[in-house]
């Protein structure tokens, strides 16, 4: 019988309630510094909000989460171990227990649905092909997709695509599972059902989630807890009580959607017009 | 995960105990079709009670189980579902598609050696 | 900056590419080659679906275009061997250049338009549509899963259209030689096979297995440093044909040298 770790006990490092710890954690691009220094941690089955404008560092946060983009400095510790020291085979087999669903829905354009879902599962698993099938119409059923095993990609609406992705990333039963802007692009009435199937997804499966998105509606729904990130720090950390009442004013003025604020110096601006150094670009 | 199977006069009983999971689902795939297409068993009961955790994977095998049984008209239960267990089946709305009773007498009793379900 | 730095920072430029290209071919033939004996199987009915389109689809049109390249071959050589009076050698003028050199670079050039072009259109598109990240995130490969099984139908196809394209080079002097330098085809076919050696061959279809790696590495290298946007799919296909073309031409250029001064002194 293969020996398949479902440990959740934490081995160093890291608390073993928690899902994800993320501490001091910096990320460049170039000489360009995106993320300075952030900090946070998820606990087991909780749900994870990250909020923040265009080019706050939000999604290179997610993506450097799922191991996409290396931490300059940091650490991400995953059910207690290392996810940024890791490499190759552990990384993967820490990495099958992740489950991401992207922006654009990221279904492979040469493949159906159902084997979009299918694909992990006929790498990663000796499970047989009947039993693949079955699992495929579980998951698209569980996101209101049955039937559409036979469809390609490009037939799907923006609402389907995305649930589809859902679909695949719930493939394997993920432990925790990432959601890059999930309601981004969608009309109100689908973005509210794609909010309805996360709430679903955490109070069935008990999965820790963990959402990137720029949707404050969406995101004081879903969220157990939340983050605010500016310029690439943490502005502001807590339930969403907490962070609706906090009074910092980089807060205030992302949650009342105060338009684009002036720059705080006149000398900012005029840097930034004449290119010298921009202060913000994502 | 440790799976063994007992005979009872026209049922089997498959006791399986630990976690269910897409990697060792297969051994419990084979068991249960095995029992039902080659030993042509009437009645194959599955012992969850020692199941601590089950996945989607798992729970697609007991599917083919059941779609084998009712294809060669025989019968196919499960017991002692955790509490874990039962969430999942009631998620994927496969609670009233199992036959499922709570104890070992009950399933060897319920569900009379036809096909329960076929109509 | 200087003319000196500017020459020197393409030539670290021009070899940084090089290496890149070496480790994604070098990943592929471990795919390909070491990783299925230890346990992670290759796709291959995606290398055998690659196979298809990479070699069985190209056959009418390298057919087409080594017939002709036979064909000018013959004609091009018969110009000057009429002075000499030695019309009998067109079969193994066409025969040794389609052989040794044009067999294998024009079917080359016809599979880099068909299929490194679309190689680099692929994974590109995938690239714009976060596909391939979303197969790191499922601890899938991208070498291993997209470049591995085109690697692997590369290498195999590539000799055997060259094989092919030969024949049809040899068939299109046929025309000529039979039609107006006085052979049969009977005759024709003599003087072919009297004329090659096996070294001949040899030497065609190891250019063209380096070929298939080239335009394998350079096509999926263009795909995977697409940047952000469809428009750049556009750029990383063309970009793979050009520098497919250069590469091919330099590789063959070394190669040609390589068998020169290899060659036993006559």
């Amino acid at each position: 019988m293969p020996a398949q770790p479902i440990s959740k006990e934490s081995t160093r490092g890291g608390s073993a309630d928690n899902a994800i710890e993320v501490r001091n954690l910096h990320v460049r691009y170039g000489t360009r510094e995106i993320l300075h220094g952030v900090n946070f941690e998820v606990p087991s089955g909780e749900t994870l909000v990250i909020m923040g404008g265009s080019g706050c560092g939000k999604s290179t946060l997610l993506r450097t989460l799922v191991g996409l983009e290396r931490p300059s400095e940091g650490e991400i510790w995953i059910h207690g171990k290392n996810f940024a020291g890791m490499s190759g085979a552990e990384r993967d087999e820490l990495r099958k227990k992740m489950g991401m669903s992207f922006q654009s829905g990221a279904l492979f354009g040469s493949m159906t649905v159902g084997e979009n879902v299918a694909l992990p599962l006929r790498e990663h698993t000796p499970l047989d092909e009947s039993t693949i099938d079955i699992v495929v119409r579980l998951k698209l059923d569980q996101v209101g997709l049955s039937g559409f095993e036979n469809y390609m990609p490009a037939q799907l609406s923006g609402g389907m695509k995305k649930r589809a992705a859902i679909a695949r990333a719930l493939a394997m039963d993920p432990e925790i599972l990432f959601f890059d802007e999930p309601s981004a692009g969608l009309d109100p009435i689908i973005a509210a059902g794609i909010d309805e199937l996360i709430l679903k997804l955490k109070k069935a499966f008990r999965i820790t989630i963990l959402v990137v998105t720029h949707e404050l509606a969406s995101a004081f729904l879903i969220a157990d807890r939340m983050i605010l990130l500016d310029k690439g720090v943490v502005v502001a950390k807590g339930t969403p009580d907490e962070v609706r009442q906090n009074n910092a004013p980089r807060v205030r003025q992302f949650l009342d959607r105060v338009a684009e604020p002036e720059l705080a110096a006149e000398i900012d601006y005029l840097q930034m017009l004449t290119g010298e150094d921009p202060p913000q670009r994502r | 995960m440790n799976i063994s199977t007992r005979q009872f006069e026209h049922a089997s009983i498959v006791d399986v105990s630990g976690d269910i999971t897409l990697y060792n689902t297969p051994e419990v795939r084979k068991i249960l079709l095995d029992l039902l297409k080659e030993k042509r068993v009437r009645r194959v009961i599955v012992n969850l009670e020692k199941v601590k955790y089950i996945d989607s994977a798992g729970v697609a095998s007991l599917v083919e189980g059941l779609k084998l049984s009712r294809d060669l008209k025989s019968g196919f239960a499960l017991y002692g579902l955790s509490r874990s267990t039962r969430e999942v089946l009631e998620l994927t709305r496969l609670l009233k598609v199992f036959e499922v009773h709570e104890t070992e007498e009950q399933a060897l009793g319920g569900g009379t050696s036809g096909a329960p379900g076929s109509k | 900056m200087s003319f000196t730095e500017n020459i020197g920072e393409a030539t670290i430029g021009g070899l940084a590419y090089v290496g890149s290209l070496a480790r994604l071919a070098g990943g592929a033939a471990r795919a390909v080659f070491i990783e299925p004996f230890r346990g992670r199987p290759l796709r291959w009915t995606r290398a055998i679906h690659q196979a298809m389109s990479v070699g069985v689809e190209a056959i009418p049109i390298v057919s087409l275009i080594a017939f002709f390249v036979g064909l000018i071959l013959a004609l091009q050589g018969a110009y000057e061997l009429r002075q000499l009076g030695a019309m009998q050698l067109v079969a193994s003028a066409v025969a040794i250049s389609m052989t040794r050199e044009l067999g294998p670079l024009m079917t080359a050039i016809m599979v880099i338009g068909r299929s490194g072009s679309a190689f680099a259109a692929e994974i590109g598109t995938m690239k714009v549509n976060e596909e391939i990240d979303a197969l790191e995130t499922m601890a899938l490969e991208p070498v291993r899963f997209l470049v591995a099984p085109k690697f692997l139908a590369m290498i195999l196809m590539m000799p055997c259209l060259t094989t092919w394209a030969d024949f049809m080079g040899v068939l299109g002097g046929g025309l000529f030689g039979v039609s107006n330098a006085g052979f049969t085809w009977g005759t024709y076919f003599h003087a072919t096979l009297d004329a090659l050696v096996q070294r001949d061959i040899i030497s065609g279809l190891i250019k063209s297995v380096m070929f298939g790696l080239v335009i394998t590495a350079v096509g999926c290298r263009e795909g995977f440093s697409t940047g952000l946007g469809s428009e750049q799919v556009g750029r990383s296909t063309t970009s793979a044909v050009v520098k497919s073309i250069f590469f091919v031409i330099a590789v063959d250029l070394v190669f040609t040298a390589l068998f020169y001064f290899t060659a036993p002194q006559k």
